[in-house]
């Protein structure tokens, strides 16, 4: 499975949204309605997928499913 | 005959200042119950590896760990390597607490530092640095143990009270923020407890303190230790953000 659909199908479990209404450019605050907790929880769930570690001020500026699968690219290379 | 708290069989609870007094007594009472007890220790590495076998002769498992509770690097290091490694941790008695009784006229600054890093930092320090693994993990319970001081005041106990109602600020927050995650936290304030802790207070105190407490004795630390079991286990399940005293009705 490609990187970009790996993370829209944990964005889409752990939101409960369909992963057809998720793209690149959906906001976690603006489209999903995450708090900032849901979004601890959910870069968690990225760590634990990806095997990688996310500090938590890095996670303010990953605001759509776009900033996450860039962050995970430039983190593997 | 104990009541049983069956959920509490390889609970992995953690307990600051489990060495002695209510905090030792909150082990022996988790091991009894089967818990997994993780405590944490300063110096003694003898000492440590005899509280283990004592806890483990109740039954469960027991780990220490070596940490300062006002050594926010070594207690992160520390847990991060349980939690990866043996297990998440579901259960926190934020007991750890030093007292220093004197006039609020000789209260020296280095001496408010010690009394509020211990007992009021120290919690927040180590609630925190657990709180992504309270995330990860099921029905977590935290206990902050808190005084029936930090409700009432007391002469001479200045830092002491302002760092236990300090605690009950920070347990009802923890409760709010954690709240949606199933994570609960409470305040216990125990009043006079047969402990060391009480032990230097002198007899016309103790005096003073068993005149002015309507069930007229002092409490055993078992007793304390029973609450702290019940708020750790699903049987109080509803309760978060709570404050209780146990306290012979001293504060009512």
């Amino acid at each position: 499975m490609e990187l970009q659909e790996k993370v829209v199908k944990l964005v889409s479990e752990a939101t409960k949204m369909d992963a057809a209404n998720i793209n690149l450019n959906t906001s976690f605050v603006d489209d999903l309605n995450l708090d900032s907790l849901d979004m601890v929880e959910l870069m968690m769930k990225m760590e634990d997928e990806f095997g990688v570690e996310i500090p938590e001020d890095e996670t303010e500026n990953l605001k759509s499913v776009g900033d996450v699968v860039n962050y995970l690219k430039a983190k593997s290379h | 005959m104990k009541a049983q708290f069956f959920d509490l069989k390889n609970k992995v609870v953690l307990v600051t200042g489990a060495a002695r007094g209510i905090g030792k007594e909150i082990a022996l009472a988790l091991s009894a119950q089967g818990a997994h007890v993780v405590f944490n220790y300063r110096g003694d590495d003898s000492k440590a590896i005899a509280l283990k076998e004592e806890l483990e002769a109740k039954g469960g498992k027991a780990t220490p760990l070596k940490f300062d509770i006002t050594d926010y690097a070594a207690m992160t290091t520390a847990i991060d390597e349980f939690t990866k490694n043996v297990a998440p941790i579901s259960g926190l008695v934020n007991n750890a607490g030093i007292s220093k009784d004197t006039l609020l006229l000789r209260l020296k600054p280095d001496e408010i530092s010690s009394i509020i890093d211990t007992n009021l930092k120290g919690a927040m320090m180590l609630t925190q640095a657990l709180s992504r693994n309270f995330l990860k993990a099921e029905n977590v319970s935290i206990v902050n143990m808190s005084s029936v001081v930090g409700l009432m005041g007391n002469v001479s106990q200045a830092a002491y009270a302002a760092s236990k109602a300090g605690l009950i600020g920070f347990s009802k927050s923890v409760a709010k923020e954690l709240a949606s995650r199933n994570v609960r936290s409470n305040v216990i304030c125990p009043g006079f407890i047969k402990t060391d802790m009480t032990e230097t207070l002198s007899d016309k105190v103790k005096e003073e303190y068993a005149k002015s407490i309507p069930l007229a004795r002092m409490a055993e630390p078992s007793e304390v230790a029973d609450l702290t079991c019940f708020l750790l286990s699903n049987a109080s399940s509803y309760i978060t953000g709570e404050v209780i005293k146990i306290d012979g009705g001293l504060y009512i």
